[in-house]
């Protein structure tokens, strides 16, 4: 059938071009940059898949991709069932509810690099509260800035202090939509507190539950401030997630070819684990 | 199956009740036998889901006892009383599918898989919901989740009570009727006890045998339908059944007779000695004949409902509903009302003060 309102397109226009500028032009710049190699003075060569090719191959690259996704599992395999736990045990009504929720939101009030900087000071081993009193009062061999572990202990306990009351704040709102007859009929059946979490509360928690893991896992796969200004990506390279990685290729390294397309696969592998996620969460929903 | 008594019951929603209105229910008595359909009618805020809460143990009352046949359950768990409630907003486990939802009672009792299977696939085939069983509840229409609520009730045997707390609300209205026969016709095949809460008269009177009027927290009037309608115990009966409700003319009663706007009014029977309160006449507009004889009224209003004629005519400031089959007169007419006198009742503070036709005095 011959299409008849052209004028459609003067309408979508303005979408258009507010979604070029703002996404498409600054992505193509960066995709211009990872198909070229440069040396400055405004002066590039071809380079085609090559640097792909090379930082697909590279054990670099591959570390560094191998601890995000171990800092993402992480975080998200404690502040989800935690986040769960601490929505279940807060009260549905009464004084302390705005008290809760207040003090749980205050955390994501905070902007990140002050979290970075607050938990390096009070982590310090030799002035900050926490390690000094760890180290001399308990006596635990605690230094996140010589010991890996230590440094991942502590990256891994800020991000869930910072980030815990979003999957609070929204698990709350799934449970306190639930109407009371459901959990009166769950009793009149005789089901146990487990049966109610896992065919009640767990069902109707599960749309605010995906959105809550989708923003939780974007935003702690492209973590970057907070781990940059606590640990700064040490001690060694230990603590350097793929966001420090690629901060130090493209301004440290002044390597914006690498970068480049480095920023690419970063976009995409985000991009795909999101996309599976929300599509695998959503696929029966009616 | 069993036979319920309610006891002496009281409940407030506050912890230290002083006066009769912090009560949510003022003492209610109550036997339900085995086996009877009933409704409870009320308007909203009566106290009936109130009543209906207790009886299936979610709430506990202030005061009182509640027996099912000799047994005090009445501060048992919901789960070990054996009943059944099916709520106005249909509650479905939505990632069951319909075979797993109608098992679920079963299963937390520890029932085996056989016997599970056994009872799923015969209460299905009762409720019509045999086709659908391996679907998910969640996509399933109103109705049908409704029906499967109450499926989750019926499917443990010998089930003490089937409660429905105004089940039809989200029912698409050519959906009602139908869900509505086949609550009697369930009710025929398995002989529980049921009792229907509704603030919907027609629901009420097409499904209950007998039907527990309440207000405000009190049972005014227990009865089958036909005696609400022709004998209301209390005003409130005849305004809240009927349509329109029944008349209530203000009057005076001298020497044993009851006097309106002037005129002597004659009353089913005599009254009942007591001592002075408001006096109210009650008569329903289906009792009131249009005459040549008889008080003289105003019409100021002729309605059409379809299958007679609403007409309100004024006596003095007191505004009379007439129901009229024929003819109707014109508006502004002048013309004469007969009330028949054997369903012509006296009320004094609201409750019925004639004896019946018939008593003896």
């Amino acid at each position: 059938m011959k299409t008849q309102y052209q004028k459609a397109w003067f309408f979508v226009l303005p979408v258009l071009l507010l979604v070029a500028f703002n996404a498409l032009i600054p992505m193509m710049t960066v995709v211009n940059y990872s198909v070229q190699e440069t040396f400055g003075n405004n002066l590039f060569f071809w380079e085609g898949l090559g640097w792909f090719e090379k930082l697909l191959h590279s054990e670099r690259f591959h570390a560094a991709l191998g601890r995000q996704f171990l800092f993402t599992g992480l975080i998200l395999a404690i502040e989800v069932p935690l986040g769960i736990i601490i929505a279940l045990s807060m009260p549905r009504s009464g004084f302390w509810v705005p008290v809760c929720l207040v003090t749980m939101a205050l955390p994501m009030l905070i902007p990140w690099n002050v979290v970075g900087a607050m938990w390096n000071i009070f982590t310090l081993p030799d002035i900050g509260l926490l390690g000094y009193l760890m180290n001399t009062t308990l006596g635990i061999d605690y230094d996140m800035t010589q010991n890996p572990f230590a440094a991942w202990a502590t990256i891994i306990t800020m991000d869930v202090w910072h980030w815990t009351s979003l999957v609070v704040l929204l698990s709350y709102a799934g449970l306190v939509s639930i109407p009371d007859a459901y959990y009166q009929a769950a009793k009149i059946d005789g089901a146990s507190s487990w049966a109610v979490f896992r065919y009640i509360q767990l069902p109707k928690m599960k749309q605010v539950l995906t959105i809550a893991i989708l923003l939780r896992f974007m935003d702690s796969f492209n973590i970057y401030t907070e781990v940059f200004v606590l640990t700064g990506g040490g001690p060694g390279n230990s603590t350097t997630l793929l966001s420090i990685d690629l901060v130090k290729i493209a301004l440290g390294q002044f390597d914006l070819g690498p970068a480049a397309a480095m920023s690419l696969i970063y976009f995409a592998i985000t991009l795909l684990v999101s996309w599976l996620f929300y599509t695998l969460m959503t696929k029966d929903d009616t | 199956m069993a036979k319920i008594t309610l006891s002496k019951l009281r409940h407030s929603y506050y912890p230290n009740p002083e006066k009769p209105d912090d009560y949510a229910l003022k003492e209610i008595d109550l036997d339900w036998e085995d086996g009877g359909a009933y409704a409870l009618l009320g308007p909203s805020g009566c106290g009936k889901s109130t009543l209906l809460n207790i009886i299936s143990g979610l709430l506990d009352p202030s005061e009182g006892r509640i027996l099912f046949d000799d047994q005090d359950v009445t501060h048992l768990p919901p789960d070990q009383r054996n009943i059944a409630q099916v709520f106005q907003f249909p509650v479905i486990y939505d990632t069951m599918t319909v075979f797993n939802n109608l098992a679920f009672p079963l299963r937390n009792r520890g029932v085996d898989e056989v016997t599970v299977k056994a009872r799923v696939a015969e209460i299905a085939q009762m409720l019509e919901l045999g086709d659908m069983l391996h679907t998910r509840a969640a996509g399933l229409s109103p109705d049908n989740k409704q029906k499967i609520s109450m499926g989750r009730g019926l499917v443990r045997k010998d089930v003490n009570v089937v409660m429905f707390d105004e089940p039809l609300t989200v029912i698409d209205p050519h959906l009602k009727w139908k869900l509505r026969s086949k609550l009697k016709e369930l009710h025929q095949k398995v002989r529980a006890t049921m009792i229907y809460v509704t603030h919907d008269q027609t629901e009420a009177l097409t499904f209950a045998d007998q039907v527990v009027v309440m207000n405000d927290g009190e049972i005014v009037q227990i009865g089958t339908p036909v005696e609400l309608f022709e004998r209301p115990a209390h005003t409130f009966v005849g305004h809240f059944i009927g349509s329109p409700g029944m008349n209530v003319l203000p009057c005076d009663v001298s020497q044993g007779s009851a006097f309106f706007n002037g005129h002597m009014i004659p009353l089913e029977g005599n009254i009942t000695k007591s001592k002075t309160g408001k006096t109210e006449i009650g008569i329903r507009p289906e009792h009131i004949s249009l005459g040549d004889h008889g008080l003289k009224a105003v019409i100021c209003k002729v309605s059409d409902v379809g299958r007679h004629n609403v007409v309100e005519a004024m006596i003095g400031d007191t505004a009379i509903k007439v129901v009229v089959n024929g003819a109707v007169p014109a508006q502004g007419e002048a013309i004469h009302l007969s009330f028949d006198p054997a369903k012509t009742r006296l009320y004094r503070d609201g409750w019925i003060a004639t004896q019946a036709k018939g008593a003896t005095p």
